[in-house]
């Protein structure tokens, strides 16, 4: 009789895990560790080079997943994973710069460093893990809470409406756009390896249950509950238009590839603009002529 | 029909039975014993049925399982036997 070890059997994610860490921080049925397994997955079908992979999160449950995961990881301010993400990459342009944060981070506080990051296709893969909430920091309503739903700073249900993600950074211009849910693991774990392959601006949006900020407060069960509820109400819809995606409550969610092209990024764009000059004006940037200051005359 | 197994690491699980519910050849159910945090641990009702896909392994969001197929025995075929030396 042979043991496990010795038939060579043993789970291929904990290789890629800081297995000290685990287990993890997250509550039983939050969907955050099921988009790790995809992730992982996706590391080893791409035989990414562990070497050259930065993970780039702000504050969050999800902002925690670069820290079992066992490469380099900044854990930024709430908000400023974006900003931080474009400097490594563009500093050392061989790095393979993964963020890998909430809807509350990147959509809700940093949403404007998401916007411009996507015009200017800079080389980031982004991918936003949505439970709908603010969840760590206690549950209050963020920019993607459905309309009506019940958070800590909204007891009498949510005014306004919630944003259409992948809208905006298409809109925005992002070269690759998708959203799973954490039902969809194989299909995720594909869109993983196709988004880690390209280049520019790629955005992945993963629908994931938060059985105990979100549901509970809205009386929709557990976290399997939200899962069943997936399986039932997703629709897979690849090149759907991204203004026809918006997650209505009760409604279908339309899952899949949105986009999908080709734009120059924004190293490229620059290399290009600057030509065979390029290393001359990393080595000795010009100098700005400094003018002698004479005011406005009045004061 | 590839035959497999599922480790379980007990003391990872949190109980939320995805594994179980999502299993595509329903062979876990969340057993009555607990692990150390007070939780019900899956473990494997009938082994016969399980392919070894690795499914459970891709939902649980603890790490806690995993499915594996087994190596496949091949039947070794017994050398041909050689008429001219049998006699």
């Amino acid at each position: 009789m042979s043991t496990l070890t010795e038939i060579g059997v043993h789970n291929p994610v904990e290789d890629f895990l800081r297995m000290e860490r685990i287990p993890s921080i997250w509550c039983p049925g939050c969907g955050i560790g099921t988009t790790v397994n995809s992730f992982v997955h996706a590391l080893i079908k791409t035989h990414t080079d562990m070497k050259k992979l930065v993970m780039v999160s702000g504050i969050g449950c999800s902002g925690r997943v670069g820290g079992y995961i066992g490469t380099d990881h900044f854990h930024t301010t709430h908000g400023r994973a974006i900003p931080f993400a474009t400097g490594l990459s563009l500093a050392n342009t061989e790095l393979n710069v993964v963020v890998y944060s909430g809807d509350g981070d990147l959509v809700s506080i940093g949403g404007n460093h998401l916007i411009h990051a996507a015009r200017r296709n800079v080389n980031l893969l982004v991918i936003c893990v949505n439970n709908m909430i603010y969840a760590m920091t206690g549950g209050q309503a963020a920019a993607t809470t459905p309309a009506a739903s019940m958070s800590s700073t909204t007891p009498y249900g949510a005014f306004e409406p919630d944003i259409n993600i992948p809208q905006l950074v298409d809109a925005a211009g992002a070269v690759y756009v998708a959203r799973w849910t954490a039902f969809h693991v194989k299909q995720l774990e594909t869109s993983m390896a196709e988004a880690l392959k390209k280049k520019g601006f790629r955005f992945i949006e993963v629908v994931t249950p938060c059985p105990t900020l979100y549901q509970r407060r809205n009386n929709m069960g557990d976290g399997l509950a939200a899962m069943k509820d997936y399986k039932d109400r997703s629709k897979i819809r690849n090149g759907a238009g991204t203004h026809e995606v918006a997650m209505l409550p009760g409604e279908q969610i339309i899952v899949g590839k949105f986009v999908d092209r080709e734009r120059q990024d924004y190293l490229t764009l620059m290399r290009s603009r600057l030509g065979a000059n390029f290393q001359e004006w990393v080595d000795a940037p010009p100098q700005v002529e400094h003018e002698e200051g004479e005011g406005c005359g009045e004061c | 029909m590839n035959r497999g197994s599922v480790v379980v690491v007990t003391e990872r699980c949190k109980g939320c039975g995805f594994c179980v519910e999502f299993c595509p050849t329903h062979v876990l159910k969340l057993s009555s014993a607990f692990n150390a945090k007070g939780y019900h641990p899956p473990h494997l009702v009938d082994g016969d049925k399980c392919s070894g896909c690795n499914l459970c392994g891709m939902y649980c969001p603890d790490f806690a399982i995993f499915g594996y197929r087994e190596p496949q025995v091949r039947p070794v075929a017994p050398a041909p036997s050689q008429p001219g030396k049998e006699a």
